[in-house]
Parts: C-alpha cells; sequence; structure tokens
C-alpha cells in the first residue's frame, strides 16, 4: 500500500498554530523537567505515589500491560510531518500502531517508561507534547472537527481553543485540581464536539447587538454520573473569555469535593449548590477579575487568527460527484464526505473503523499513508474527530475519485461514517486497568453481524457507543445506542441504552433492562433495529423514534423471547 | 534540630515556631491556627512579637481578611500530593487583599511543587530536609509563563502574555 514520497505538494502555509520561540522554550524545559523526574523515580528519589502525581500531568499512565503514553493534539489538527513522528513513535517505541481517542488525542500503549523523555524530546522537535493529557488539571481543549470549513458556523473556533490552551498551559492556579477539567469549544449549532458534557463547553454566539461572544456551558460530564451542562452565562463579551473561565475554575477549585474521586468532577459541584448558586459564586469571583490582566485584546484575536486563514483554495467550481462511478465510490462519497464552505472543496473522513480492526486504532504504515495523502491531497493537513475517525479536510471535488481510489487500495474506505458501524469504543479490558470488561470484542462482533451495508444505510444515521466500565471513556451515555461492560461475578455482562445523543440536543440515553452476556449482544441490538424498522416515520431517524415511542416497545422486544447464545 | 526553609529562594534557619512546638521564649514570633486566633485574640496581641497564621485548605481567605493586619506570616497548609486549594489561596491573599508578608507553603511541600507555588505568590517553603538542598532549581523550572500571576516567590518576576488592558 506504499505510494512512496510525494513529489509536488500542494502550499505549506498551514491552517495551524505554529510555535514561537517562547512556546519552543517552554516545552523543551518541560522535557528536561520530566526528564529529571523519571530519572528521580528510577534511581529511587521519588516514591511511587509521588512519582504518579508528577507522571500523570504528562500524559503517562500505568496500565494493564505497560505505560500508556497519551499525546495530545490540540484541538484535532495536525499536520503532515506530525502524523509522521506518530508513524516514527509508533514504529520505533511501541508496537506499530496507534489508538486515537475521544478527545482527538493519540495514545501509545506500550511504551518504555525510561524511554518516554525520548518520545517527548522526539515530539518537541514537531511541536507536540503530552503536557496535561491526565491528571487532575485543564486537559486538551477539543473542536469541532469541521472547524473553519463547515458553511454553518459563526465563526472558526480554533484561534479561541488557542487563546484557552495558552491560558491552561502550565496554569500555575490550576495544575492541582480536585479532578480533571475538560474544556470544549464550538462554533457552529451543530455540536460535534460533545460540548455538553464537557466540565465547560464554550458556545460561539451572538449577542444582543449582533457581536459575537460565548455561551457559558458548565457541569456536563459521563462516567459514573453523567449529566448534562447547563447555561452558567448566555453571552459573555469575548475579551473576557479567559477571566470569567479563571471565575468558575477558582470557585471549582476552592469548593469542588475533594474526599471522593467519583463526587470530584465540577458537574458534582454544580449539581449541589444549584446551577443559580454556582452561577452566583462564579459572577461574583469574575466582578473581581474581569478588568485584571486577563482581558484579551483585539490585537491578540486578530493575531492568533491569522494562523487560522483559510489555506490557498483555488478557484474551482462545484462539481456532484459522477453518477457513472463505481457504486462503491457513490456510496463512500455519499457517508464519508461532507459540504465544505469552499466552492469546488470537500472535506473527507477516513474511516478508522474498519470491520476487524479495534476502532481508532491506526498503524505507523498506515499513518505514514495518510500524511502523504494529506500532503498531496489536503494541504498537509488532518484532522482527528472526537468520533475516532481522521478528516482530510480541503480536498478538491475534481480528485475525490482520485483519493478514494487511494485510500481503497489502503482498506481506508470503509463506508460506514455517522453509520451502525461507526462505533466509538475505549480500549476495555484488553488493555485498560479500569475495565470491567472487553469492549473492542464486542466492536468486532458487532461488526460481523452487521456486515450488509443495504442494511446499514437503510438504518441511516445511528451511533453506537461502547465503554469498558462505568468511567464511560467510551460515551456510552450519549451513545443513540450505547453499550456498558460490567463484571458480573467474574463473566463480562453489557447494559444496554437507547436515546442518548452527545449534539446540540444532548441527551442521555435510557437503560433498557437487566444487562446482558456478551453472546447475546448482538442479538439485542438486531431486536431493537427491527423495533425502529417497523415504527419509524418518514426520514426518522432512530433517535427520534426513541424520543417518540418511549422505552416500552424497545424493551418488550429485546427481552420478549429467550435469546440464543 | 532547628528546622531549615526555603526562603525567598535561600536557605534559612526557621526563626517561626508553631504554637504545637515547645521550647518557644516570649520573644519567639509564633503560628497560631485559625482556632486559637478566634478564641483569644487579645492574648496573642498581647504577646508584642510578630504573629503568624495558619490557614488550612478548606479556609476562605474571607474568613481571615479582617484580621490579616495583624499577621506577618500566613501559612497555607498542603495536606498531600494532591492538595490545590492553598494555591488559590495564595493568589488571593496576594491579589485580591495585597497581603505582603511571608507566605509560607507547610504540610507535603516538594521541590516538583515549587514553581507553581511560588508563581501563586508563596515565598517560603518547608521541605524535607532530603529536598532542600536542590529546591532552589526548580524557580527555573520554566523561563517564561502563558498567564499574569503574581510571581511574588520567584527571584525574577516572567515575562508574560499578559494582554493590555482594552478601553
Amino acid at each position: 500500500m506504499s505510494i512512496g514520497a510525494i513529489q509536488g505538494s500542494q502550499s505549506t502555509v498551514l491552517g495551524m498554530y505554529r510555535y514561537d520561540t517562547t512556546d519552543k522554550t517552554l516545552v523543551r524545559q518541560r522535557v528536561a523537567q520530566f526528564r529529571d523526574q523519571t530519572q528521580r523515580f528510577l534511581k529511587g528519589a521519588l516514591s511511587e505515589d509521588e512519582f504518579k502525581h508528577l507522571r500523570l500531568r504528562n500524559g503517562l499512565y500505568i496500565q494493564r500491560h505497560a505505560p500508556m503514553l497519551r499525546i495530545s493534539i490540540p484541538y484535532g489538527l495536525l499536520a503532515a510531518r506530525q502524523l509522521r513522528t506518530l508513524a516514527k513513535i509508533a514504529r520505533d517505541y511501541d508496537r506499530r500502531y496507534g489508538h486515537f481517542t475521544t478527545r482527538q488525542n493519540i495514545q501509545f500503549n506500550w511504551p518504555k517508561l525510561e524511554q518516554v523523555p525520548d518520545i517527548l524530546q522526539d515530539l518537541a522537535e514537531v511541536e507536540m507534547h503530552s503536557i496535561q493529557t491526565s491528571g487532575n488539571c485543564i486537559r486538551n481543549i477539543t473542536s469541532d472537527h469541521l472547524a473553519g470549513i463547515t458553511p454553518e458556523e459563526l465563526e472558526d473556533p480554533r484561534p479561541w481553543c488557542e487563546i484557552i490552551r495558552h491560558w491552561a498551559t502550565f496554569h500555575p492556579e490550576f495544575t492541582y485540581l480536585p479532578r480533571k477539567f475538560k474544556i470544549a469549544v464550538t462554533g457552529a449549532p451543530q455540536d460535534r464536539a460533545a460540548s455538553l458534557v464537557h466540565d465547560v463547553g464554550v458556545h460561539i454566539v451572538r449577542g444582543p447587538n449582533g457581536e459575537l461572544g460565548f455561551e457559558i456551558h458548565a457541569g456536563g460530564g459521563l462516567g459514573r454520573t453523567p449529566i448534562i451542562g447547563q447555561v452558567v452565562r448566555e453571552f459573555l463579551p469575548r475579551e473576557h473569555l479567559l477571566s470569567y473561565l479563571t471565575a468558575v475554575l477558582r470557585v471549582y477549585n476552592l469548593e469542588g469535593r475533594r474526599d471522593n474521586l467519583h463526587k470530584a468532577r465540577v458537574k458534582i459541584l454544580v449539581r449541589s449548590l444549584g446551577i443559580e448558586e454556582f452561577r452566583r459564586r462564579v459572577e461574583a469571583e469574575w466582578q473581581l477579575l474581569r478588568d485584571g490582566g486577563l482581558r484579551i485584546d483585539e490585537a491578540e484575536v486578530a493575531r492568533l487568527q491569522s494562523f487560522f486563514k483559510p489555506p490557498g483554495y483555488l478557484e474551482l467550481p462545484n462539481i456532484a460527484p459522477d453518477l457513472g462511478r463505481e457504486i462503491a465510490f457513490l456510496a463512500w462519497y455519499r457517508y464519508n464526505t461532507t459540504a465544505h464552505k469552499a466552492a469546488g472543496y470537500r472535506a473527507v473522513f477516513i474511516s478508522l473503523k474498519k470491520p476487524g480492526v479495534p476502532p481508532g486504532d491506526v498503524t505507523d504504515v498506515q499513518m505514514d499513508f495518510i500524511a502523504d495523502l494529506a500532503d498531496r491531497y489536503s494541504f498537509g493537513e488532518v484532522r482527528v474527530t472526537h468520533t475516532q475517525n481522521l478528516l482530510l479536510g480541503d480536498v478538491e471535488q475534481r480528485r475525490v475519485y482520485e483519493l478514494w481510489q487511494q485510500l481503497r487500495a489502503a482498506e481506508l474506505a470503509t463506508p460506514n461514517i455517522g453509520t451502525l458501524t461507526d462505533i466509538i469504543c475505549c480500549p476495555g479490558l484488553d488493555f485498560c486497568s479500569l475495565a470491567n470488561a472487553r469492549s473492542i470484542d464486542v466492536a468486532k462482533l458487532i461488526n460481523e453481524r452487521f456486515d450488509d451495508y443495504d442494511y446499514i444505510y437503510d438504518l441511516g444515521e445511528i451511533d453506537i457507543k461502547m465503554s469498558g466500565c462505568m468511567n464511560g471513556c467510551g460515551h456510552h451515555h450519549v451513545g443513540n445506542i450505547g453499550i456498558l461492560g460490567v463484571d458480573k461475578g467474574g463473566e463480562e455482562w453489557y447494559q444496554i441504552t437507547i436515546g442518548g445523543a452527545a449534539g446540540a440536543d444532548a441527551s442521555l440515553g435510557s437503560v433498557i433492562g437487566p444487562s446482558v452476556p456478551k453472546a447475546q449482544v448482538v442479538e439485542t441490538i438486531e431486536r431493537l433495529l427491527e423495533v425502529y424498522v417497523e415504527q419509524r416515520g418518514s426520514e426518522e431517524r432512530f433517535l427520534d423514534t426513541v424520543r417518540r415511542l418511549g422505552m416500552k416497545p424497545f424493551k418488550e422486544r429485546a427481552y420478549a423471547a429467550p435469546l440464543a447464545v | 534540630m532547628p528546622r531549615r526553609l526555603l526562603c525567598n529562594a535561600k536557605i534559612v534557619v526557621d526563626e517561626w515556631r508553631y504554637v504545637a512546638e515547645s521550647a518557644a521564649d516570649a520573644a519567639t514570633p509564633l503560628i497560631v491556627t485559625l482556632a486559637q486566633w478566634q478564641l483569644e485574640p487579645d492574648t496573642w496581641l498581647a504577646r508584642g512579637t510578630p504573629l503568624g497564621l495558619v490557614l488550612s485548605p478548606p479556609h476562605h481567605v474571607q474568613q481571615i481578611a479582617a484580621d490579616l493586619e495583624h499577621f506577618s506570616l500566613i501559612a497555607a497548609e498542603f495536606s498531600g500530593p494532591a492538595e490545590g486549594r492553598g494555591y488559590t489561596q495564595a493568589r488571593q491573599l496576594r491579589e485580591q487583599w495585597h497581603f505582603t508578608g511571608e507566605l509560607r507553603a507547610t504540610g507535603y511541600v516538594r521541590r516538583d511543587q515549587l514553581f507553581f507555588m511560588a508563581r501563586c505568590g508563596f515565598n517560603s517553603f518547608e521541605l524535607p530536609e532530603t529536598d532542600i538542598e536542590d529546591a532552589h532549581t526548580a524557580f527555573a523550572t520554566f523561563t517564561a509563563a502563558y498567564q499574569p500571576s503574581n510571581d511574588t516567590g520567584l527571584p525574577r518576576k516572567l515575562c508574560t502574555t499578559e494582554y493590555p488592558a482594552a478601553e
């Protein structure tokens, strides 16, 4: 599947943030600091527990088999050269693959502890790091994977993500929070960043006089206590974004629970105070901060916006795909490509949900190959979606067919984006020491059963999300169909929910009934889908049918007769 | 053995005693807990020596704001490696209440926390003897910062990306 070095690649001006001298210095200093901490641990000068608090702030977990290193991909944006470095890391330090996560990051499952400082050094060379990818601090800022591309957005959220990322990095006051803190920013009415299940969701909105500013949501989250975020402030003038976030974090840092790991997220604080009292405290603190040094001036906004200018699009007409092409191409075009605001361009998904492959996994060879495609077809840029796929954002429509041929030859053209088999899934019991049950395994079973694309396409827009334990890394609570691995007397069982959604109309799914053994998961899903197919209105999505009918018919069918094992 | 600490980036012998520590003569500056202070403030003031106050993690800076003028030292306590409230307490003391005395980190304090503590306003650190000799190197962990803070405890204020106040 190798296509060799690509000659004559497109423009090298990337629509992404580039490090200045300060950024480079700080990342280098972080590598030196972590190298020193690792050496002190290996020499015995730091205890396991002391080192844990330090390594976690650098994305390093000790997992079931080996350490797991999570690398930050700010709002999912990767340059081709960065993706090649990730491929090299997979090859040199790991088992030749990586795993993209629901927060647009990448994880490596097999690095050696003593080599982690070297990995970080390699990353620093291409302006990457693992800073604050774990630990009780402000995590990577995530966003819409169609930011800057989608026709319907009010404003590109990425410059704001970058402003927040700067402010949050090595924040002296908020590095030892009660628990982790996740922020997502979106600029379009469709929420593709699951912002309502984040600790803070920032939505770009228009104010009373038509000016752009932010609606601030807080207290969303998944895990053991799933909660949809609530509005703290309906309209925040844009120059106050950082002082307002500081006020939210300060109230949380002081008042969030620290006595119980499972009650320490800001969602629990918001729930126990009530949104009004939480808002009152945040606003009171903000009054003290709003006119201080965190006020963002327009010159700084303009400076950061200049990094995200549209690449050099050609003036091209919009063209429809040639209906004379293969059916396989047309199906792929329909599901794996999406509209672009620039005429003559299309955004193209690379599905990482090929049957038989763990969702989100990608090999070193594939990463190199995709990096080459990015250079050749999409201005050298790749995006990671929160649904664990990749995206080439800026592809000329006239070259989409050619790109499909390349992808298909490399088995990266599974035409299932947004369909039943585009499953979000955590690493599960295979890798994670927290998990109760395997999830990759179940994804495989679902893929094996639902292999008829006519049926899958007929079902239309539907998503399955699966977590191996109640920590909910696979977002099962907000899956149209959610699957949660539970431990029942040492056996892997699965609890199924329906009716969840992660977008602008976010909702939590409801449990259909008792959990089922692994062998019955697929059959149960099949029964739920039968009810949908029988009862749906014209053009009605699965989610809407569930919302209209309620649980009863689904529940009755799922448990109606004994399931074949 | 007298307690050593890192104060204003130098290792010094601590002149202060906590009330619970014995052998404090009448001239020794004392550090009292909030409960001790609230029970009999006049007794402590009558001593005529400088006074310090322990701020525990759950305490709010506002609780002691009215009494701040009596204290030339505040010792914020860190209960363990995950404790983080002291960082906010320090910033509030320095930036909202303009406390200019010694702000001390006590309890679980290690060199890896020092840089952020110093940025938040701590200028003295009760470190274990095993950590104290090399701890000053932590002040040079980073040479710049992305966010304004008071940096009171750093030998040199960092260059930050402070945004000029808009009109």
